[in-house]
């Protein structure tokens, strides 16, 4: 990857969160670079470290009890982690925003959505008048499918596929070059999902916003991403194209995770699940935190956490195993 | 199977459960009719808001039907009074949605399972070690590990809860078990835990399903007959392989192709749908789906379209077939 294609790199952070009952090990060291314009699909099971990230990037890690105790988040060059207040103030919402899982919560039920779009608008631009950001306001709308001349309506009077498109309305409203959308679709119904995210991949191939689709969802990862990268227990543990993903994956958990979905396409009398569960990230095991749950685990993996193998140019797994064959061939 | 020597275990005809609201009556199940037989599953599916939940829940009696028929093992379930519908409800069972608002918090593990057992007067109070016993059968049975028999719901995981919801079900021995999207809430690795258990215990025990779910891939891998709803309504019914090579009204086509697969080479063909779910408050006569299907003509919206067998089992309810 040519630096200057690089939009956002992640270098070995750790978050921790320190409540009373121990110290949560919500991410551990974790790595993960964005191409400008691309689609990188973040999966993992709930507690695997997906919002924390989210999160961490636009440093909305409240704290206490959360602690950003290492690392670095270069975006655009700059190292986000060294910002202040203020200067942070200015990249949220403009050059990077956020579509919150929940369309039902994340709007304010008393204003209406034309003024919640032109909020945005209004943080970020300077020397516009009421009217010019209201004309804003209204074409983010009519962008998002939304007839302009709903604008003062209220948040109750949308369904939850319209709150959504609102949402992203108010997320694009500044044009932003990274897009972090936190499980866009969980909450609303298929024909809906499908509909909305049609219209984000619409948008942000106008737009040429790079985004991070935070999902648990494989089959919206495969039909909607370049890139995977799959978490487990606050670490990448693979990284690659979506044919490395789907077609080649070497990590026995992604295989795992392959082999728990029903398949549309193919008749399986019955499913493969991954034995156990995710690790209680309190007390994580030593090693590979996958570990105690994977058929191939031997000696070696309880050791020392596994180091990062480099399978092809796009194609990285995080699995002792993974270095067996590399020094085999 | 012989339909004419075998009676279905399940019989439902003309169901209809509406609700009164100040905006007008609800028309949450609207004249709807299947059959099950023992041992097989029937999956129900669409978005929310169909009246999928409401379905299973009129079945069981714990919406009182508005009109129509419930037939189970050819007893008439609608005219039951309390008492035969308490003996009744130990053969029909249901497993809940959400596992951590479908436990009592202040119940213990054994005490959740249990419940059903002294309530039924399967085991009386003073009888505690069988009873013990049995809870601690049936734990082990699901797969729950005997340790955690005096753990509070709190304490543990949603697989883990929605397993103690599947025991205190089976603690009955039932034979019909109307499952209202039991994995819904679970992550795909517990999910699939949960689905095989579920599979095993079929083939085990014999039971018959209804199996609820807006997932359209946990009940083709589940069900032998799938029924889609909109609106309160079926539009279409077959056997699940047909369902999945040849759905014939639009709405099944759309809800088809709308579902992400998880592989990047698998060409879709969308049939992307325009406009949400109207409102199921005072419809209008016709079909309900007329407002989003491309396909909508002025035949749509004059009268009811009726359910039309295309085939053996295939029923579909559209002007255009």
């Amino acid at each position: 990857m040519k630096p200057s294609d690089e939009l956002l790199s992640i270098e070995k952070v750790t978050i921790h969160y320190e409540t009373e009952d121990g110290i949560v090990h919500a991410l551990n060291e974790i790595s993960l670079t964005m191409k400008k314009g691309e689609t990188l699909g973040l999966v993992g099971e709930t507690g695997a470290g997906k919002t924390t990230l989210a999160k961490g990037i636009l440093r909305l890690i409240p704290s206490p009890p959360g602690v950003i105790k290492q690392g670095r988040i270069l975006f655009e060059g700059t190292d986000l982690l060294s910002l202040n207040e203020n200067q942070m103030r200015a990249i949220r919402g403009n050059s990077i925003s956020m579509i919150f899982q929940d369309p039902m919560t994340s709007l304010n039920p008393v204003m209406p959505v034309g003024d919640q779009i032109m909020e945005v608008v209004e943080a970020h631009t300077k020397n516009a008048s009421k009217e010019e950001m209201y004309q804003q306001a209204c074409d983010m709308l009519e962008m998002v499918g939304i007839p302009a001349d709903r604008s003062h309506e209220y948040p109750h009077q949308f369904s939850g596929g319209m709150k959504q498109r609102v949402i992203i309305a108010i997320a694009l409203a500044c044009n932003p070059t990274l897009l972090i959308a936190d499980e866009p679709t969980t909450a609303l119904d298929v024909t809906i999902q499908a509909q909305v995210l049609d219209m984000i991949t619409a948008l942000k191939s106008r737009l040429n916003t790079a985004m991070l689709l935070i999902t648990h969802d494989l089959g919206v990862v495969a039909q909607n991403c370049d890139r995977v990268a799959i978490m487990y227990a606050g670490q990448v543990i693979e990284l690659g194209t979506l044919q490395d993903i789907f077609k080649r994956p070497q990590h026995p958990y992604t295989k795992g995770l392959l082999g728990s979905i029903p398949s549309l396409t193919k008749n399986v009398r019955r499913l493969s699940p991954i034995k156990g569960l995710m690790p209680d990230p309190t007390d994580l095991p030593p090693g590979c935190a996958f570990a105690p749950r994977c058929q191939y685990a031997s000696d070696v993996c309880t050791r020392g956490v596994p180091a990062i193998y480099t399978l092809s140019d796009t194609h990285q797994v995080r699995c002792v195993l993974a270095e067996q064959e590399v020094n085999h061939e | 199977m012989n339909d004419t020597i075998k009676r279905p275990l399940l019989r439902v005809e003309h169901l209809k459960k509406y609700f009164h609201t100040n905006k007008g009556t609800l028309h949450a199940v609207d004249d709807v009719s299947f059959s099950i037989h023992k041992g097989e599953t029937l999956g129900v599916v669409g978005e929310s808001g169909c009246g999928k939940s409401t379905l299973g829940r009129t079945i069981l009696r714990l919406h009182e039907p508005t009109d129509g028929k419930i037939f189970f093992e050819d007893q008439e379930v609608t005219g039951l009074d309390a008492h035969a519908m308490k003996a009744l409800r130990r053969d029909m069972q249901i497993i809940f949605q959400d596992p951590f608002a479908s436990l009592n918090p202040r119940m213990t593990v054994s005490e959740t399972i249990g419940e059903s057992l002294l309530i039924q007067k399967l085991f009386t109070r003073k009888q505690g070690v069988e009873l013990r016993k049995r809870v601690t059968e049936l734990m082990d049975f699901v797969g729950l590990s005997a340790k955690l028999v005096n753990s509070y719901p709190h304490e543990l995981d949603g697989g883990r809860r929605q397993r103690i919801g599947i025991a205190r079900v089976l603690a009955l021995d039932p034979k019909f078990v109307v499952c209202d999207e039991p994995v819904s809430a679970l992550d795909v690795s517990i999910q699939a835990q949960i689905l095989n258990l579920m599979q095993d215990l079929q083939d085990e025990l014999g039971l018959t399903y209804l199996f609820i779910t807006h997932d359209l891939s946990v009940v083709k891998h589940l069900s032998n007959n799938i029924v889609v709803m909109y609106l309160g309504q079926m539009v279409e019914m077959a056997p699940s392989l047909v369902l999945f090579e040849k759905p014939l009204h639009p709405y099944t086509q759309a809800l088809l192709s709308a579902i992400p697969v998880p592989d990047p080479d698998y060409a879709v063909d969308r049939v992307l749908l325009q406009g949400e779910l109207t409102s199921p408050i005072n419809p209008q006569p016709g079909c309900r789906f007329a407002k989003r299907c491309p396909y909508a003509s002025e035949a749509c919206t004059k009268h009811d379209i009726p359910l039309k067998e295309v085939a053996p089992g295939h029923f579909v309810a559209c002007t255009l077939v």
